[in-house]
């Protein structure tokens, strides 16, 4: 049914925020949701510390630490040196002594700067001291896209994390997800990876007021269906559910789980779905080699292979360096068209050329800049 | 393994200075900052074995010691990581009000990394309650500094970061021990970061048990002067016959104790592969 010509957003998409009273519910940003939690967290633990390059400039990291250092004041909330790897590494000291330390890092692809301390320390302390230390560590980031972001500004490289045992990798679609995950990562004992993307801060939707967590390795099945199963990773989760309106055009029924948490990974409602729809699209807002879509059809081809029939499909960036130009940039990322061709394409067995027209309320969301 | 052989009066001399309260951070070569801050020799042995009842039940091995109840928080196989961990580490002494000082323990190779520059400047601007020291052998496995560093200066570069610095032989251990009170001293009453360059050298290969100057990087007249100023032999030389001999008996009842246990320990089941991956054990258990 054609809808107004409003941005469609996530709420609209009836990502289903658990619904606790019909009662008025309120609605918050990502950002806000993001804010409350390490607020509420901070209000409720005075081992939780946050910083990061930017966290208390006027920016405020997109307005996610807004607040925060005037509130709980420098030693809490501090902005740092440019120096990712010593500063990820005093992370983990500090999570060593007890604190409750949230770096964050306005781009993702900084945190190819504090490789060593994530892989070599953070993921293994548990493991090589024989559970004799705790590193409760949260690590904020986020991936860029649209207004020319380009190479360096862009990464989606949650897999890189999903590869070491020892780190936990979560990448919320929704603000109540953002709110419930950031909570559980901190009250988590172990180091979380908590990816945002720069598209969903302007998403809203409901969440509530008080304190609550979204635990990990718990998917959520957003959109019920039959014929197909589509799977979209952070921001292409808001793909997906677009797709599947794309999709209910033609009669084709999809069935969209957000997998919240990458690491530990719910496949069981995964494959579930897919053991009833045989078909599954993976999207995901990275490469696809070794990424999070390729370990998600492996696991998916592993348990159900000899049980059903199955068609595979993954869809993320091209192989490619990711262009500043828009004329290459649209062409880079698959879009709520593209996802849903290629379902189509799945459901029948071979490709049908089919890519459906453009709906104005199934517009992509424009990031309105500057970056 | 990594022997600290040659080079133990290091972490005895800063550790002297240090008071039970305090944590250290280390490297691979850390077995004798282990015991120099009272580290079960039992539980070093049976891990150097591979056996459960090591101090990370088998896991970590010889690289990784690390003794929570005697301060020894950290010992890393990446040269120069642990000096960002202290940092850390001495961040949470200082939110928390607490006195206690932190010492970081890294070589002359670490001095080259990245990491190094950054957690210097961060302790510095900070104000932290840390204790740097460099423990220089002169060689990072095989490449003496002067092959790696455009100057010798460690010092004027800790100090470029706004912190004293001092270089102490470390042979000398009663000065070392002197010095190191006197920087944690400062350190402690909340003055900052001090740096201490310990020179030292490493009498045996990089790694393993044995000498290497076959391999021809160094030559064996090099070893000499250091053996010639052995700290234990010269502290042995300080004390009475008769008292000499007889903790020479018990450190050396101890050790055979030690090796005796790790020998007759048992190995850690195979259940143990996939625990301490997470807190949570079902966790592990995702494939």
């Amino acid at each position: 049914m054609p809808r107004s010509a409003e941005t469609l957003t996530t709420e609209e998409c009836r990502l289903p925020a658990p619904r606790r009273k019909r009662q008025a519910e309120r609605v918050l940003s990502y950002v806000d949701a993001v804010r409350e939690a390490t607020d509420q967290e901070m209000a409720r633990d005075d081992a939780v510390v946050v910083f990061g390059l930017d966290v208390d400039d006027p920016k405020a990291i997109q307005g996610t630490t807004r607040g925060l250092a005037e509130k709980y004041g420098p030693e809490r909330v501090f902005g740092t040196p440019l120096s990712e790897d010593a500063m990820t590494g005093a992370a983990v000291g500090m999570a060593l002594a007890g604190l409750r330390p949230v770096h964050v890092h306005i781009r993702m692809d900084f945190l190819m700067l504090a490789m060593n301390q994530l892989v070599n320390v953070a993921a293994k302390t548990r493991s090589m001291y024989g559970g004799k230390a705790n590193v409760p560590l949260v690590v904020r980031s986020m991936i860029g896209k649209s207004w020319g972001q380009g190479a360096q500004h862009s990464q989606g490289l949650h897999s890189f994390f999903m590869h070491v045992p020892g780190l936990k990798v979560v990448a919320p679609a929704t603000p109540y997800d953002a709110k419930g995950c950031l909570a559980a990562a901190i009250r988590d004992d172990d180091p979380v990876m908590y990816v945002e993307h720069r598209l969903l801060h302007f998403q809203k939707g409901p969440v509530p007021e008080e304190s609550y967590t979204v635990e990990p390795g718990k998917a959520r099945v957003t959109a019920p269906g039959e014929d197909i199963t589509l799977v979209g990773l952070s921001y292409m989760q808001v793909e997906c559910l677009r797709a599947a309106r794309y999709l209910e055009e033609i009669g084709v029924k999809a069935e969209v789980i957000d997998p919240i948490w990458l690491s530990p990974l719910d496949i069981d409602t995964i494959a579930d779905s897919v053991e009833r729809t045989g078909r599954l699209v993976v999207v995901d807002t990275a490469w696809l080699s070794c990424g999070a879509s390729a370990e998600i059809v492996a696991q998916v081809a592993e348990r159900l292979q000899g049980v059903r029939d199955l068609r595979l499909k993954r869809l993320g960036f091209a192989p490619t360096t990711c262009p500043t130009t828009p004329a290459l940039e649209e062409l880079f990322y698959p879009n709520a068209r593209t996802v849903a061709a290629a379902a189509r394409d799945l459901v029948e067995g071979g490709a049908t050329g089919w890519l459906p027209e453009e709906r104005p309320d199934l517009r992509s969301l424009q990031f309105k800049g500057p970056f | 393994m990594h022997l600290s052989i040659g080079q133990e009066a290091v972490s005895v001399g800063v550790c002297e200075a240090l008071e039970p309260r305090d944590v250290v951070f280390g490297t691979y070569r850390g077995h004798a900052l282990y015991l120099a801050r009272g580290g079960d020799l039992r539980q070093m042995a049976a891990e150097l074995y591979g056996k459960a009842a090591g101090c990370t039940k088998g896991k970590g091995g010889s690289m990784h010691l690390i003794a929570p109840e005697c301060g020894v928080m950290g010992t890393s196989a990446v040269v120069g990581t642990t000096i960002a961990n202290a940092v850390g580490y001495a961040y949470a002494f200082r939110y928390r009000r607490s006195d206690a000082v932190v010492a970081s323990f890294f070589g002359d190779g670490a001095t080259e990394e990245g990491v190094f520059a950054e957690s210097l400047n961060f302790a510095a601007l900070k104000k932290l309650p840390l204790l740097f020291v460099c423990e220089n052998n002169g060689y990072a496995i095989h490449t003496p500094q002067s092959r790696r560093q455009a100057t010798p200066a460690i010092c004027e570069r800790a100090r470029a970061h706004g912190m004293p610095a001092e270089r102490v032989d470390g042979n000398d251990l009663p000065r070392l021990i002197d010095r190191a009170r006197d920087a944690v001293r400062r350190v402690r009453a909340g003055e900052g970061p001090s740096f201490l360059e310990v020179t030292t050298y490493r009498w045996r290969e990089h790694v393993g048990p044995n000498s290497d100057f076959h391999l021809g990087y160094r030559d064996e007249q090099e070893v000499e002067p250091w053996v010639a100023a052995d700290p234990l032999r010269r502290l042995a030389e300080k004390i009475d016959p008769a008292t000499r001999e007889r903790l020479e008996e018990d450190v050396e009842a101890e050790i055979a104790d030690a090796f005796a246990f790790a020998e007759a320990s048992p190995f850690p089941d195979a259940a143990e592969l996939t625990t301490d991956v997470f807190k949570e054990e079902h966790h592990a258990a995702v494939r």
